[in-house]
């Protein structure tokens, strides 16, 4: 087995199946330092996989001049170490990053814990993208009393939010 | 400060299993959470850092009145910064770290928040035995109380941001650890490591790697941060833990059936060269506590406490060895050390 990334001999294989969609990666043991991975310490095929699909794409010019305006990391820098600079960082990159967060969690929104110091309209988004996947869930077993249900309380987090006008 | 001293007379918290938690160890709930408008750790200056653990500290200070204990990696020893590890309190990477890198412990070691770690701050809670629920409501309780001072990183679309993109959302990170040596001597590890990682979950050894796992420890937790509640990935967690220990008191049970005299070999091989042994490894001390523990899930062993063996587990690492014996020892001397420790235990419980 040849190395993703070069011809020499792959010494690190690493499978990993989410959801049913198996994600193999092989690699030169030069390549696999590289990646970072340490045979000895636990491997995050995150990192792999973010390095790959990077390494893999094309470097536009914009891309390569691309850095935080609030921490100064670059494109390249990211890259190199799959990890952010700083918050902001998340909007510097998004392009990249939407499709990389999408491949790990098969997921682009938050419907978990919400800080008590955000605002109505943040607080309602969140619950909104909740039921929204809960009435999604209850059309496909075809609960339509349930379902309208969930599109009341939906429209009533619209209208609250509204309300709220530019509480962010 | 607190003399780190004062831990070795303790026992963590989480490590009080009972004897009706059978396979299980202990439940751990992790949450990554940031600062707002801060550069996170790993790319932050020295001055940004050390500001964060200030911002951290007085957050700290408002809580409780302070009732937690902290620690500084730059004034700590690296044996200090060991005990911490081998006590699961701080992660390999915290213990490496310098300016700004830190650790708050609450009395009972059940809680726990590293700052400047990967994140400005990693909070964990540990329960013994299979216990997410009440695991994370201390550690929700905790981030509560935290952000009552501090302001975090979060937007409405990816939730809380961390460093590493593989963490965003909820930044929860639930994981179980489990004692699985009937899956081992039944060869049904690596079927059931597949099977797990098939959904979403990963698998790793307590102490070392995939099914070589030292100990016969395990820890199974969530990869999934964003586009689950906390309680989904919580429940989801539950329900597969609920069926590994399922499958391995179902392997125990059928390895009493038709192989006991193997298994009673397998124990009582271990018992002798425990009781025996005048030089021991940390992985060789691991994997016949393993087996004493086993025989006492069994019954075959009815005169040694589990509890004393589950305490062993942690006790026998180099850093702990060296606390106790109050100087720093060679690799031989810690195995000479060790072998002695174990056979106090067990010529006390004959």
């Amino acid at each position: 087995m040849k190395c993703d990334l070069c011809d020499k001999e792959a010494v690190v294989h690493l499978t990993q199946v989410v959801n049913g969609e198996i994600k193999e990666v092989h690699l030169c043991e030069e390549h696999a330092k590289a990646q970072g991975v340490d045979v000895n310490s636990p491997i995050s095929i995150t990192d792999i996989l973010m390095g790959l699909s990077q390494q893999s794409q094309q470097s536009t010019a914009s891309n390569l001049t691309l850095a935080c305006p609030r921490c100064g990391m670059t494109h390249d820098e990211f890259r190199k170490s799959s990890r952010l600079g700083c918050p902001e960082c998340y909007k510097t990159f998004m392009a990249e990053l939407t499709a990389a967060v999408k491949a790990m969690h098969h997921s682009s929104q938050h419907i978990g814990k919400i800080p008590a110091r955000e605002g109505v309209q943040t607080r309602m988004k969140s619950k909104i993208a909740r039921l929204q996947k809960e009435l999604e869930e209850t059309i496909a077993r075809e609960d339509y009393e349930k379902a309208a249900e969930l599109r009341d309380q939906i429209k009533a987090c619209r209208d609250e939010a509204a309300a709220a006008g530019g509480d962010q | 400060m607190t003399a780190l001293d004062d831990l070795l007379d303790r026992h963590g918290g989480w490590l009080e299993t009972g004897p009706d938690e059978g396979p299980v160890i202990s439940s751990r709930i992790r949450l990554a959470r940031n600062l707002r408008d801060t550069t996170f750790p790993g790319w932050a200056s020295k001055e940004v850092r050390n500001q964060v653990w200030d911002k951290v500290a007085s957050a700290f200070d408002a809580v409780n009145g302070g009732g937690f204990l902290r620690w500084r990696m730059d004034e700590l020893n690296a044996l200090d910064r060991e005990l911490l590890f081998e006590r699961h309190l701080i992660s390999r990477e915290l213990a490496e770290r310098q300016a700004g890198s830190g650790v708050f412990v609450c009395e009972d070691e059940c809680r726990a928040v590293m700052v400047n770690e990967e994140d400005h701050l990693r909070l964990q809670s540990l329960q013994p035995g299979l216990n997410l629920q009440k695991a994370w409501e201390a550690a929700d309780q905790l981030d509560n109380d935290l952000e009552k001072t501090l302001s975090y990183a979060f937007s409405s679309k990816l939730g809380y941001l961390t460093a590493c993109p593989s963490n965003v959302g909820t930044g929860l990170r639930a994981s179980v650890m489990l004692h699985l040596p009937g899956l081992i001597l039944s060869g049904e590890i690596k079927p059931m490591i597949n099977a797990v990682s098939k959904i979403g979950l990963a698998v790793r050894g307590l102490w070392g790697e995939g099914s070589e796992a030292s100990g016969h420890m395990f820890q199974i937790s969530n990869q999934i941060t964003l586009g689950k509640s906390e309680m989904e990935i919580i429940a989801h967690l539950e329900q597969i833990v609920l069926e590994v220990i399922e499958h391995e008191k179902n392997a125990r049970r059928r390895l009493m059936e038709t192989q006991r005299i193997r298994v009673q070999d397998h124990v009582g091989r271990a018992y002798g060269i425990l009781a025996n042994a005048v030089l021991m490894t940390t992985g060789e001390a691991l994997d016949l506590l393993s087996a004493l523990r086993l025989g006492v899930d069994l019954e075959l062993l009815p005169n040694t406490a589990r509890r004393e063996i589950d305490r062993l587990f942690i006790r026998i690492h180099p850093a702990h060895l060296q606390k106790e014996a109050g100087s720093a020892l060679s690799p031989e001397e810690r195995d000479i050390q060790r072998a002695l420790l174990i056979r106090k235990f067990l010529e006390r419980k004959e």
